[in-house]
């Protein structure tokens, strides 16, 4: 039964806009089109230095000794930040209070724990001397065996996986369920190390002003990023201004300060001057965060009429050996598919490596690649059409907790994308279709899903007696769109059109917005918003309506409506007046609010929250070459309410493209001597080009959902990948008959697994 | 050792002393001529942020030694669009929705035009794909990056269309 | 990237003598130059910028019947000579598979086949490489080494060649021209890279200082205009080298094949020409079963160093492939996708 929860407020006053759910291009576009967008790395104050990181070429060990002198000696370096002269930090940074409070490499000994970890900065007048000067520093290191692999590190159950989550969780009993059933698949898949490699490299241009820090750093959190800077300086936030107007994509690797970032601060206070530090694209491969490796087990039941009778998922990660952040892969395996048992455990070992961290659809991916691929074996097993025996175990509550969904329209997902990509015409075994020219030809699907999250946020709203509005909030714009989206969502608030609306975003110094992650930020910043913009107008609602000379007076009780500028009478619309006219009467030149959002806890307790979408995958494989091309992705989404279909199109087709590159690309390779990583660039580190996506298509399905937030809205940042990782997989094997085990998928595995001809 | 290099930037003759031979085209732009459009993604010739036009042809500037270039005329980003108007490739980026952090885009841009240039790809989109496929996005915007690449085309194709038209008229 | 010199010759004989002095590098279009120096693996004391000599900017035809290229002259200009590109089908084709269009803009003929390999361990500097210090080791050997060569390698190292535009042109014996303090001379493509045996860091027969000016396809080579192929097998469909790649070119006459050439790529630290293979096709029908025995000959003496056996079967199903494609003819127009598995495949409109 559905608990009853007063969940419909009716407010008082009503706004009415048209910007939500409209198609709009991007507020940002033309400066991004021009140049004229600012990410960090384009700022340059006056007097600035260049700083540049000399990183570890060991994994474990420590730096007997650098050159110095030689790096001092060449012209135009200015100063060499070593331990020996790093200034004084108020906080340890092995410091951990929180899970979230990541442990950072700041030159704080000298030790070497993970390769291409920091261990001095060059800081010089020019970019070419503090790269060359880096250079000579020519490190001398001992070093101890590095643990590269899975096999060189001992086992354990970690505290918990991903965002808190207990490591293992079960409900009935797996091992009857295994005993009672009709067919068994089990399997093994592993996935390999990732990292995030957005396009604009952590970069920093730090200027301190006695004891005031400006930042300009690409922070998918300002808050955060803010609270953590002033904690390791001691200093109190309102000292540390972090701006961040634009991001050069972040998908994780920008959600907390890095090192790095903070080692440009500490150079900028040595020297005295303003500081450049911007990565090198090989120095991204490790204090930034990547996506731990996996190697998963699943374990499915299945009885006689193809319904689940037990599930069971195990991963086995890997950690940096000083911190922890554990992919929970087998979480994945919470909500999709019905069964009357389930149970998830979750092992890791700790390795030389940086600390992993969230990369988009952190668990999500990595476990849903693996789940889908055996639930595809699961199909095949039992002679089922994929998309019949996914539907056949449709999970209409939560599995793992039997809670109802807040809204489902998965189902209807797989209708709509099922038919737009031409599904009910595949064959069931693979190595049945070619193409005209003799590709083998394989079409695959999988199941998307993503918790539809939410955080914490604040914003001000001001309505000015010019008819404009102001809305304030840090929110932070990696790419998802937050400049357009949010100023939507404060356009309809506010009752303006979007033309009368300034939005303020990506800098510290305004109402913390919250982090643009966990796909949370649009939903979060975005009810913060439109809480703001409530409050402005029932403060204007109650000037009109007290004040006997607006022909809203006396309108209290009734409420009013904001639309375009104006207020009317509820009920009775030839009574109305525009802001202008009500704060000119009452000689105010703006008036504000503000409004904070936060998840409701007992909903959240009631429902199960998550976005749910579809995804079906056609590759082609030369029959005799073994090469792979995605040749068409079709998925179909339900996030709840959307704010702007165009935006949130592209968010799905990045997101898809990301799960075909997790299938049949990304790979750090590391050296299992020296675990140092031997593709640390992005000519080696595949991520899909322009010709390796010829179709890719989304589609919006309508979804209400009363329960997760009075907006309406869930997720769509990381969903796409989920589901398409697997159809891709799914698809490889429809193609050749070689079941990917391992990801990437590589040639010799489907000429080994004789796949091809 | 100083060098004294005269280059034309987005119409604009800068004569430009090195006092360093090191530096590449891209650094040359971005850090000592505040052209900061152009972006660095890898400083390797492996993602295409950098690109700009060297008479009139697409090159990664991150592998271009700025010396080298002495003489020539170079096309960034900020030189694209005339005025307040945009120019047809930025312009259906924007219409196409062919960027998401925009991080990539500038090189994108530049690319696409030099693309039309060469006149290889026509209106094949598998072309346009292949041709682009020296500007990597992480943002994966790329279906509409060959939306956008293919109505620029078809906008400039009409243009001079109409020009040749009133010609005759 | 260490301090250089910077010297900008305006002759031939200015830039043979500027480059005299050890430690020089001649800087081409300094897409593989300057990404080795970035990376710390060259550093050069003095850059002879060779950009400026107009002599080496041409394509000329010369009274043999030959086609001189200039050493200058860009990869996409090249490639998009049409007279080029109708007389050496393959070797455009090649040069449009390799790196990006923004890349072969700026890369010449000189640069590219002089180009270095993508060994992660030449290029990682806190690794043992021999052919970047020899006597250092070569880690490769029990390293990551799934892209290694199987082909004519030694323990000292078993890098390969990366170049595209190398593997028809050594199939279509080309001549490489060489500038030098003592003259100019001219040595086969097929004898102008070596083969690493105990000196790996000797990579070509050049000189110290020695300049190539020009690649020289014989007029005998324009025979195969209507049946050559370049064929590269990647792991990502653009922007990428190439696993195993081959160029295969024919003539067939009467039913039977009268000329045959046959070269691999991604193979061994040269582009590999497959004698073996061609003497075999001679006369023999053409048709699969000619090809896999040909395809066989050419990976006859082919081991694995490493983790790389799968390459061996690989390269002899692409040799097969390219020398079908030969065989089918070469096309109007260059495909979509040049060199690709996928060029036949014209791929879905993305959806508007
Ligand atoms: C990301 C990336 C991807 C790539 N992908 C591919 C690919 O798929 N396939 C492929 O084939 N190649 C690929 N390349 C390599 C590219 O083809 C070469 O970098 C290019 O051809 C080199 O030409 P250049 O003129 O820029 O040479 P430069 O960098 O100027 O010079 C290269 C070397 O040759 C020497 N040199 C140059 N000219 C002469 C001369 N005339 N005489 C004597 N020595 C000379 C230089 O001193 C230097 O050592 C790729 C490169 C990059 C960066
Ligand atoms: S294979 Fe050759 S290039 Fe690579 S590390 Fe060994 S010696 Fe060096
Ligand atoms: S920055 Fe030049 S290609 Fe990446
Ligand atoms: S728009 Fe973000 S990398 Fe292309």
């Amino acid at each position: 039964m559905t608990p009853d929860l007063n969940l419909s407020h009716t407010p008082a006053h009503r706004r009415q806009g048209s910007s939500i759910g409209q198609p709009m291009t991007r507020r940002d576009g033309i400066l991004k089109v021009t140049g004229a967008a600012t990410y960090a790395a384009d700022n340059h104050p006056p007097d600035m230095l260049y700083a540049v990181l000399a990183v570890a070429a060991i994994a474990r060990g420590r730096v007997a000794s650098l050159d110095v002198a030689a790096a001092l000696a060449h012209r135009g370096v200015v100063e060499v930040m070593t331990p020996a002269n790093r200034p004084a930090l108020a906080l340890d940074p092995d410091a951990k209070f929180h899970p979230f409070m990541f442990r950072l490499d700041l030159l704080q000994n000298d030790g070497v724990r993970y390769p291409n970890q920091p261990i001095a900065v060059v800081i010089a007048e020019t970019l070419e001397a503090a790269t060359e000067g880096a250079a000579l520093l020519a490190p001398r290191y001992e070093t101890e065996t590095a643990r590269v692999g899975f096999e060189d590190a001992e086992t354990f159950v970690p505290g918990g996986v991903g965002v808190g989550n207990p490591a293992s969780q079960q409900k009935g009993d797996v091992k009857a369920g295994l005993a009672a059933a009709a067919t068994r698949v089990e399997a093994r898949y592993e996935t390999p190390p990732q990292y995030h490699n957005a396009m604009e490299p952590h970069a920093i241009v730090a200027s301190w002003d006695g004891d005031s820090l400006t930042v300009d750093t690409p922070s998918q959190g300002l808050a955060i990023a803010q609270g953590r800077i002033a904690g390791l300086f001691g200093l109190s936030p309102d000292k540390v201004h972090v701006r961040s107007p634009f991001l050069g994509g972040g998908f994780g690797s920008k959600g907390l300060v890095s090192g790095p970032q903070v080692l440009g601060i500490l150079a900028a206070r040595l020297v005295g001057r303003p500081v450049k530090l911007v990565l090198r694209r090989e120095q991204m491969y490790g204090p930034v965060g990547h996506r731990a490796p996996t190697r998963q087990t699943l374990r499915l039941g299945i009885d006689s009429e193809g319904r689940l009778t037990a599930l069971d998922h195990h991963a086995l990660t890997a950690s940096s050996t000083f911190d922890d952040f554990f992919e929970p892969a087998a979480d994945a395996s919470h909500t999709l598919y019905a069964s009357p048992a389930i149970a998830t455990a979750h092992e890791a070992v700790r390795l030389d490596t940086g600390t992993p961290l969230f990369m988009r659809a952190p668990g999500e991916a990595t476990g849903s690649i693996a789940l889908e691929s055996a639930v595809d074996e699961a199909a095949w097993a039992c002679g089922r059409d994929p998309l019949d025996f996914r539907l056949a175990n449709y999970a209409e509550v939560e599995p793992m907790t039997g809670k109802p969904f807040s809204s489902k329209a998965l189902r209807e997902c797989y209708a709509e994308a099922a038919a737009r990509f031409g599904w009910s015409g595949r064959p069931l075994a693979p190595r049945a279709m070619r193409d005209t020219a003799g590709l083998l030809t394989g079409w695959g699907m999988g199941t998307a899903t993503f918790p539809a999250l939410m955080f914490q946020a604040e914003a001000r709203a001001v309505l000015k007696s010019d008819g404009r509005g102001l809305m304030e909030t840090s929110a932070a714009d990696m790419g998802q769109g937050a400049w357009t989206a949010l100023a939507q969502i404060a356009a309809d608030g506010l009752g303006l059109d979007i033309g009368q609306l300034e939005f303020r975003a990506g800098s510290s110094d305004l109402p913390d917005a919250g982090i643009a992650g966990g796909s949370g930020h649009t939903a979060t910043a975005g009810m913060a918003i439109h809480n703001a913009g409530a409050a402005v107008i029932a403060r204007l609602a109650d000037i009109a309506t007290a004040d006997a000379a607006s022909p809203l007076y006396g309108a209290g009780n009734e409420g009013v409506v904001a639309r375009s500028g104006r207020l009317y009478r509820r009920g009775d619309e030839s009574r109305s007046e525009s802001y202008t006219e009500i704060l000119g009467r009452a000689g105010l030149s703006e008036i504000e609010a503000r409004g904070t959002s936060a998840a409701d806890q007992d909903t959240r307790e009631a429902y199960a929250m998550h976005a749910h979408g579809a995804v079906f995958a056609e590759v082609k494989v030369d029959p005799d070459l073994g090469q792979v091309r995605v040749t068409r992705l079709v998925g179909a989404f339900a996030a709840g309410r959307v704010i702007n279909p165009r935006l949130v199109r592209s968010q799905y087709l990045g997101g898809m493209i990301w799960g075909a590159s997790f299938a049949l690309h990304e790979e750090a390779l590391a050296d299992h001597r020296t675990g140092r990583i031997q593709n640390a660039n992005l000519a080696e580190y595949h991520v899909p080009v322009n010709a390796d996506v010829p179709s890719v298509e989304a589609l919006l399905v309508h979804e209400d959902d009363p329960y997760v937030n009075a907006l309406g809205i869930k997720g769509v940042g990381e969903i796409g990948i989920t589901g398409t990782a697997g159809a891709v997989a799914n698809a490889v094997w429809h193609a050749t008959g070689v079941r990917p085990r391992r990801f990437p998928v590589r040639i010799e595995d489907l000429l080994a697994g004789g796949g091809l001809g | 050792m100083s060098l004294s290099i005269s280059l034309t930037i987005n119409g604009e003759q800068r004569d430009v002393e090195l006092d360093d031979p090191r530096v590449t085209l891209l650094d040359l732009l971005r850090e000592r001529l505040d052209l900061t459009g152009t972006k660095k993604g890898c400083d390797r010739g492996q993602c295409g942020a950098c690109t700009v036009l060297v008479d009139g042809r697409r090159v990664n500037s991150c592998l271009a030694l700025a010396a080298s270039q002495d003489g020539a005329e170079i096309l960034t980003i900020e030189g694209l669009a005339q005025g307040e108007t945009l120019h047809p490739v930025q312009a259906a980026f924007i219409a196409h929705d062919g960027f998401q952090c925009g991080f990539c885009t500038p090189g994108q841009i530049m690319s696409a035009v030099g693309l039309i240039g060469e006149g290889q790809a026509g209106d094949d989109p598998e072309r346009i794909r292949e041709a682009m496929s020296g500007n990597l996005c992480r943002c994966a915007a790329y279906g509409g990056i060959v939306e956008a690449v293919l109505e620029a085309q078809r906008t400039i194709a009409a243009g001079n269309g109409a020009d040749t038209r009133r010609d005759a008229a | 990237m260490n301090r250089f010199d910077y010297v900008r010759p305006t002759s031939l004989a200015e830039a043979v003598a500027a480059a005299a002095m050890p430690g020089a590098a001649y800087l081409a279009g300094g897409t593989n130059l300057l990404d080795l120096m970035k990376g710390g693996v060259a550093r050069p004391e003095r850059l002879v910028d060779i950009t400026r000599l107009p002599e080496l900017n041409r394509v000329e035809r010369l009274d043999d019947g030959s086609l001189r290229v200039g050493a200058l002259v860009r990869n996409a200009d090249l490639a998009h000579d049409q007279a080029f590109a109708a007389t050496y089908p393959a070797v455009a084709e090649a040069l449009l598979s390799g790196a990006s269009a923004q890349l072969r803009n700026a890369a010449t003929v000189g640069g590219n086949i002089m180009q270095r390999t993508r060994c992660s361990y030449f290029y990682d500097t806190a690794s043992a490489c021999n052919r970047r210090e020899l006597g250092s080791g070569c880690d490769a050997l029990a390293g990551e080494n799934r892209h290694h060569a199987v082909l004519g390698w030694s323990p000292a190292c078993i890098a390969t060649h990366p170049s595209d535009f190398c593997v028809p042109l050594v199939a279509l014996d080309a001549v490489v021209e060489i500038e030098g303090s003592k003259g100019r001379r001219h040595v086969t493509l097929e004898e102008f890279h070596r083969l690493p045996g105990e000196a790996p860091q000797r990579e070509t027969v050049l000189e110290p200082g020695e300049l190539v000016v020009a690649v020289r396809l014989p007029a005998e080579a324009s025979a195969f205009a209507s049946h050559a192929r370049y064929l590269k097998l990647r792991e990502r469909t653009s922007y990428a080298f190439a696993v195993v790649s081959a160029a295969a070119a024919l003539v067939v006459e009467g039913g039977r094949i009268r000329q045959a050439r046959l070269a691999l790529g991604g193979v061994a630290a040269k582009p590999w020409r497959a004698r073996a293979a061609e003497a075999a096709l001679l006369g023999a029908e053409p048709g699969e079963a000619a090809y896999a025995g040909a395809a066989a000959l050419a990976l006859a003496e082919a081991k694995p160093s490493g983790d790389n056996g799968f390459k061996i079967e690989l390269a002899r199903r692409v040799a097969v492939r390219a020398l079908s494609l030969a065989e089918a003819g070469t096309p109007a127009r260059l495909p979509a996708l040049p060199a690709s598995v996928f060029a036949s495949t014209t791929g879905a409109r993305h959806d508007a």
